[in-house]
């Protein structure tokens, strides 16, 4: 009885992930002490801002893509989702030199500085398709601009940046949803493993 | 111009901007100074003292 | 714990230190709300520009002649979209490095025929009227042999056209139905008309707006207008936004490629912009398994300054 149940797919990934990620690495109330700098709080600033974005884009999203141009309240709720952007990006980048700075794919953390990179450029891509979907005088420049390089590699055949349909619906529904999943696992990864410790000059031994 | 003025803009940076030159780098003054704030901020994180750090030597 | 020898840049040491309260939580509440209000500050102070969109209308009421010079070069087919190539057509060379042209492969996918697309269709849905009727049927009856002709006298009196009294004037008699089909073109153009034809090719509903954009993207007032915000691609423009506004300045590295040699320079600009950029990703992302370039933090020692309580409480 008690080997059916332990054999079970159900308890089998409830005990990898329990045993992965404990709720005490998921949520700590502890942390080493040399994590001691400002250039910790760049990571959760940029989940912060991210959202920030989330909040604002559904607002945007209640009243349609062209509410924005004529309520003003709508118009402010667009400052706030640009103003948002540009600040996941700083804080985004600062993380990024932080990172590198520490070297902080050491230890078996390859993954979480790829999944980091990844969602950057994944950001990027959500960013531009915002840009294309302002249906302003921006948005016209931009697109007919970045059709260019897009069409360049062959991909303009089917992100075609000037078709406002496919650009809003990257933005809003699929982007949102990559770069979302893709910060969860990033941030998991970190919980999983912890956060890198400092080089230390003669070392032999090896945690993986 | 702009279509709408939202609520405040308390300061209009809606007319033609002013941009930096520097051999083949042109640069507009809005982005700079984003550039220069996280160059800035990237410093300022790694020098700035980090308070609730007391206890130094091994302290458990 | 494995026996291998340990690698600096890899390995990382085994922490053995003290831990002190932490409370997670906490920090990223804080986090959300002071990033709330910061944004909501900067939203209020210096909220966020929104020009108003082209349209063929504004287009042709603020520059009849750029647009009957377009319209005509989209007629005649010698216009920058008439001569793009993939995806949109078969009549200009590829982008390309080399044997590598991923746009050739992939072919046309978006077709679009400014002749047709652009005037003819957008003309012939027109109310009948006898002068357009007739200078339709005439086009349209022509030999491609004949056709071309009447674009080599349009494209050779084009610099010299002229736009008063609400007539489009072009000084050559051997342009056939030309100079009628432009006049009510821009006719068209100037009451908003076009905007609507262009857009509902598609049917009643439509969310794509790439003939319009294409036609507009073909005249000298588009992209006089994005010259003097700074918006063009040799002014750095990808980063920049209207106005005073940054801009999308992440992308600092990819328009920078574009103002330097042999990119600035080379018509396949695009392709080996991408194709740089897509390998200094790669790089970036794959940092953790590159000897050498991983080794960069450890040499620099900015980690020094970061980790600098902890390398004193260990002295």
């Amino acid at each position: 009885m008690s080997t059916d149940i332990e054999r079970q797919w159900t308890s089998r990934i409830r005990h990898s992930v329990v045993d992965k990620l404990p709720p005490d690495k998921l949520l700590p109330d502890t942390q080493p002490a040399y994590v001691a700098s400002w250039i910790y709080v760049f990571g959760v600033t940029t989940m912060a801002a991210l959202g920030v974005i989330i909040l604002t884009g559904i607002i945007l999203a209640l009243d349609g893509p062209q509410w924005w141009h004529s309520s003003t309240l709508g118009h402010f709720v667009n400052s706030m989702h640009l103003w948002s952007v540009e600040i996941f990006f700083f804080a985004m980048v600062v993380h990024l030199w932080g990172k590198f700075s520490m070297a902080a794919w050491r230890g078996g953390r390859s993954l979480t500085w790829v999944t980091g990179a990844v969602t950057f450029m994944a950001s990027i891509l959500a960013g531009f398709t915002g840009y294309v979907s302002q249906t302003n005088f921006d948005s016209q420049w931009i697109a007919t601009q970045a059709k260019d390089g897009i069409n360049s590699t062959g991909g303009g055949a089917f992100f075609n940046v000037l078709n406002l349909g496919q650009m809003l619906m990257l933005h809003i529904v699929l982007l949102p949803i990559a770069a979302v999943a893709l910060t969860g696992i990033h941030v998991v990864m970190v919980r999983m493993k912890g956060v890198v410790p400092p080089f230390e000059d003669a070392t032999t031994e090896v945690s993986a | 111009m702009a279509q709408g003025w939202g609520l405040g803009a308390l300061i209009n940076l809606d007319h033609y901007g002013h941009y930096i030159h520097w051999g083949v780098i042109q640069v507009s003054v809005g982005n700079f100074i984003v550039m220069v704030l996280m160059v800035a901020s990237f410093l300022a994180a790694l020098f700035a003292p980090f308070p609730g750090r007391r206890n130094r030597k091994g302290a458990k | 714990m494995t026996k291998k020898p340990f690698r600096p840049d890899v390995d990382a040491p085994v922490y053995k230190g003290p831990y002190v309260p932490y409370d997670i939580i906490k920090e990223g509440a804080i986090a959300v709300l002071v990033v709330f209000i910061l944004t909501a500050a900067l939203a209020l102070v210096f909220s966020s520009p929104d020009e108003k969109a082209v349209t063929i209308k504004t287009w042709s009421n603020a520059d009849a002649v750029d647009f009957a010079q377009t319209a005509g070069d989209e007629l005649a087919g010698t216009s920058a979209v008439a001569n793009y190539g993939a995806p949109y057509n078969n009549n200009g060379t590829s982008q390309h490095w080399g044997f590598l042209s991923p746009e050739k492969w992939i072919g046309v996918r978006i077709q679009i025929n400014t002749t047709n697309d652009f005037v003819i269709d957008p003309l012939s849905a027109q109310p009948a009227q006898p002068a357009l009727s007739a200078a339709l049927s005439q086009w349209k009856s022509a030999s491609s042999a004949t056709q071309t002709a009447w674009d080599d006298a349009f494209n050779k009196a084009e610099p010299n056209l002229t736009y008063s009294n609400g007539k489009v004037n072009i000084p050559t008699k051997a342009a056939g139905p030309i100079p009628v089909l432009l006049n009510y073109e821009t006719q068209m153009a100037r009451s908003g008309a076009l905007d609507q034809a262009l857009v509902t090719q598609a049917g009643f509903y439509t969310t794509n707006f790439t003939k319009p954009l294409l036609f507009v993207s073909d005249g000298t007032y588009f992209a006089g207008l994005a010259e003097k915000q700074h918006l063009s691609g040799s002014q750095w423009g990808m980063m920049n936004e209207t106005g005073q506004y940054p801009g999308q300045a992440w992308l600092w590295l990819y328009t920078f490629w574009y103002q330097i040699h042999p990119y600035s320079t080379s018509a396949s600009a695009d392709f080996l912009v991408w194709g740089t950029m897509m390998i200094l990703t790669a790089l970036m992302v794959l940092v953790p398994f590159i000897p050498g370039l991983r080794s960069i933090p450890r040499k620099i020692k900015i980690y020094r300054i970061i980790w600098r309580e902890h390398y004193a409480a260990k002295l």
